[in-house]
């Protein structure tokens, strides 16, 4: 599944990510990575905007980013 | 003396300038969101080496902050750019304690370098708290280089540091390594041994040379290729990049590379650190939960604004009237020791007292908004903001960081144009910075609050004030959206952005800076004001004329002032602001604002001090425009004020920033326009409704 389709405080891992070098890098330089745990905390009106909680880091995406993480709910 | 360069370099947020601050007694700014470092910083302090006896001279480039040495933001340009090309002796690695895993990250990209690296392990304070214990010594052995805990706000471990930047001075070569899964370093070993039998004088050591290689760094390879041992040396390369392939079964070389960077960050973490209690719910966490809910997220946003702006001129308001009436009787007394008519009473009390006491006045209010501006840059809800908006704010073609500039943007338009910065796609950099200017900056709060004072009552006037504000900040998402259908099409930035922690400043923090910003007002207000107000003084008595006989005395005054020079200009644009209801003194006042918007309530200090045609019990400013200013051409005198070009410096910076001077124009076209265009309906609005 995606990682914007999680629900709130639903844990899971990241299984790849499916994006460009750039956003890649940003997001690796995040500390979002493949087999990394993460937390989804929060979402702001209709999902636009997620917050995810990973290695105790807060970090805020927009949902059409989080679309490109694939992850898989434990 | 010697000279120690030293590149101060981590991820954002880390605390690099407070660091800094608390090393050399500098003050820099600091903030808690990434980006308030958007240029490096040089700061000089000087240290003696008390057992050598040697006197050092250290210079520390304060670099922004990077996440990683990629370039996806300016601030990673400049910080890349300098650590890979300019010179310097040592790095100083700040690690946000807290977040320990991916600060190191970039730790070892920078110890991939082959350069001098002292580890920084900042806010160690706040990791204790959180249960988070780091062995230094450990993690010292593990990356090769010392690692010092320090904190910049208990000042723990900032003598060490200090000492250990002479120290690792003093070494010949650095000792910092990277551990790489066995199959590299195996490789890096075999090449390692080739260079050293064959007594290859390298700079930097066999191993990160030999690391250089096997990522395929290109100066590198320039350099070698023209080597005579470049023959051998790259058979030794084929292999080892062939069996590297193997086992990795990839053949991109910059993955392999950051997954081993990840694994040699995480297992530097598991030896190093270690927690002592579950984090337990943070308050970090707790406090989101209110601050950044669904759907009292936003509500709880606005109606903090709003008690920003009732507090801004309801606090503000009180120590105004004696300002007011202190600058009144300063004036009063000056005329009546230097005379009643002479020209110099009149210049010292209508000219320089009238225009700075007309500036100082509003201290109050300028020192309560930016302090509400920096408890918000401060504490880590700007980040929170930005993500409850970044929805909302992409529906208007704007990124959700470029809420970070326009709320720089309420104090002043020129730091608030540089932190546009932030904003790696140029597009959204320019839409950015192109509305920036319809947030109303501190400058211009004198303005509205002398204009609410005197139209609204003291009541109202805070509401009119938010009213004013939020007004001023919607208009500006339309003009986006209009510059974003029209003008700026295109892809949009992907929005990834760290929630820093909540963090209560120090009253020391905020002290200095609104310290600095209270410090600056009034130093504007000494200088250039002043020189304005005298100025627009001589503009106002000069040239002399010879009013007709049959006018009493007041009338004589505004003949004089009429034919002036400034009444010259003003009439000379007066049909320019004639629809708009106002008279040449106000265009006066507007086309001084050009200069700086503090001036505008100066300008108007000396022309209705001069022209005192309102009885003499009610004296102070505010009477007096309420006597001499119709309803609606004040609604439209605001309106116009709200939207208008910024000052002449705010001018440039933004000309700087947005890469070019023709921009410049087309903003002074667009502002123009549209501020006529609106003050004009607001004006006839007025009329209709008021009937005046």
């Amino acid at each position: 599944m995606k990682l914007d389709e999680l629900n709130i405080n639903d844990k899971a891992i990241i299984v790849d990510i499916d994006a460009d070098k750039t956003l890649k890098d940003r997001l690796n330089s995040f500390g979002i990575v493949k087999n990394e745990e993460l937390t989804l905390k929060s979402s702001s009106l209709a999902k636009q905007t997620i917050e995810i909680d990973i290695d105790g880091t807060l970090i805020a995406l927009r949902a059409s980013e989080a679309h490109k993480i694939e992850v898989k709910k434990i | 003396m010697e000279q120690i360069t030293v590149a101060l370099a981590g991820q954002p947020n880390v605390g690099k300038s407070s660091l800094i601050n608390a090393i050399s007694n500098a003050k820099l700014k600091v903030g808690n969101f990434s980006g308030v470092t958007v240029d490096k910083t040089e700061v000089v302090y000087k240290l003696c080496d008390e057992v050598k006896c040697t006197d050092y001279e250290v210079h520390i480039i304060d670099l922004p902050g990077a996440y990683s040495l990629t370039e996806y933001t300016i601030e990673e340009k400049v910080t890349k750019s300098f650590l890979l090309n300019e010179e310097y002796d040592i790095i100083v690695n700040v690690v946000d304690s807290t977040h320990f895993q991916r600060n190191l990250l970039l730790t070892t990209q920078l110890l991939e370098l082959g350069k001098k690296v002292i580890v920084a392990l900042n806010m160690n304070d706040e990791a204790q708290k959180e249960g988070i214990e780091i062995d230094e010594k450990q993690l010292s052995s593990i990356l090769g280089v010392p690692c010092i805990k320090t904190s910049a706000s208990t000042k723990e471990g900032i003598s060490e540091l200090k000492q250990a930047i002479v120290d690792v001075y003093n070494k010949p070569q650095t000792t910092s390594k990277v551990i790489y899964s066995d199959f590299i370093e195996e490789e890096i070993e075999n090449i390692s041994n080739f260079l050293q039998d064959r007594g290859y004088k390298s700079d930097i050591p066999y191993r990160h040379l030999a690391v250089k290689l096997l990522k395929e760094d290109k100066d590198t390879y320039l350099k070698l290729h023209d080597e005579p041992i470049w023959i051998e040396l790259q058979d030794i390369i084929k292999d080892a990049l062939h069996h590297i392939y193997i086992h990795t079964n990839s053949k991109n070389l910059e993955e392999i590379f950051t997954d081993e960077r990840f694994a040699f960050a995480k297992g530097a973490k598991m030896e190093a650190m270690s927690l002592r209690s579950m984090r337990a719910k943070s308050v970090t966490q707790k406090i989101d939960n209110i601050l950044i809910d669904k759907i009292w997220g936003i509500p709880i946003f606005l109606f903090f604004m709003w008690g920003l702006f009732q507090l801004t001129f309801e606090l503000g308001s009180i120590p105004m009237d004696y300002i007011d009436a202190f600058f009144g009787w300063l004036g009063d007394s000056v005329k009546s020791i230097l005379g009643e008519d002479t020209q110099l009473a009149s210049l010292v009390a209508d000219g320089m007292i009238s225009g700075v006491g007309a500036v100082v006045m509003f201290l109050p209010n300028i020192v309560i908004l930016f302090l509400g501006i920096a408890l918000l840059e401060t504490t880590g809800y700007m980040a929170r903001v930005a993500f409850l908006l970044d929805g909302f704010f992409h529906k208007f073609g704007l990124h959700g960081k470029s809420f970070i500039p326009l709320v720089t943007g309420f104090g002043c338009s020129v730091p608030a144009y540089m932190a546009a910065r932030t904003l790696k796609n140029p597009k959204d950099k320019l839409i950015t910075l192109f509305i920036i200017g319809f947030m109303s900056c501190g400058a211009r709060l004198p303005i509205y609050v002398l204009f609410a004072g005197a139209f609204f009552g003291q009541e109202s006037a805070g509401n009119i004030l938010f009213v004013i504000y939020i007004s001023g900040a919607l208009l500006g998402l339309l003009m986006a959206k209009i510059l974003k259908t029209f003008v700026f099409k295109g892809e949009d930035e992907p929005f990834v952005m760290e929630m820093p922690k909540y963090r209560l400043p120090s009253a020391k923090l905020i002290w200095h800076t609104v310290y600095a910003q209270a410090k600056s007002y009034l130093n504007k207000a000494g200088t250039f004001i002043l020189a304005a107000s005298i100025l627009i003084w001589f503009a106002s008595n000069y040239p002399k004329v010879d009013a007709p006989q049959n006018l009493d005395a007041n009338q004589v005054k505004l003949y004089e002032l009429e034919h002036s020079y400034l009444g010259k200009i003003g009439h000379a644009s007066e049909p320019f602001f004639e629809p708009l209801g106002m008279d040449w003194r106000m265009s006066v006042a507007l086309e001084t604002g050009l200069a700086a918007k503090e001036v505008v309530v100066s300008t108007l200090g000396v022309l209705y001090s001069l022209g005192d045609e309102v009885d003499e019990e009610n004296s102070g400013l505010i009477a007096q425009i309420k006597a001499n200013i119709p309803f609606a051409s004040a609604i439209a005198f605001i309106v116009f004020v709200m939207i208008y070009l910024p000052c002449l410096a705010a001018s440039m910076v933004f000309a700087k920033e947005a890469g070019g001077w023709k921009y410049l124009v087309y903003l002074f076209f667009m502002t123009t326009a549209t501020a006529w265009i609106l003050s004009f309906v607001a004006y006839n609005i007025t009329k209709l409704i008021t009937g005046v």
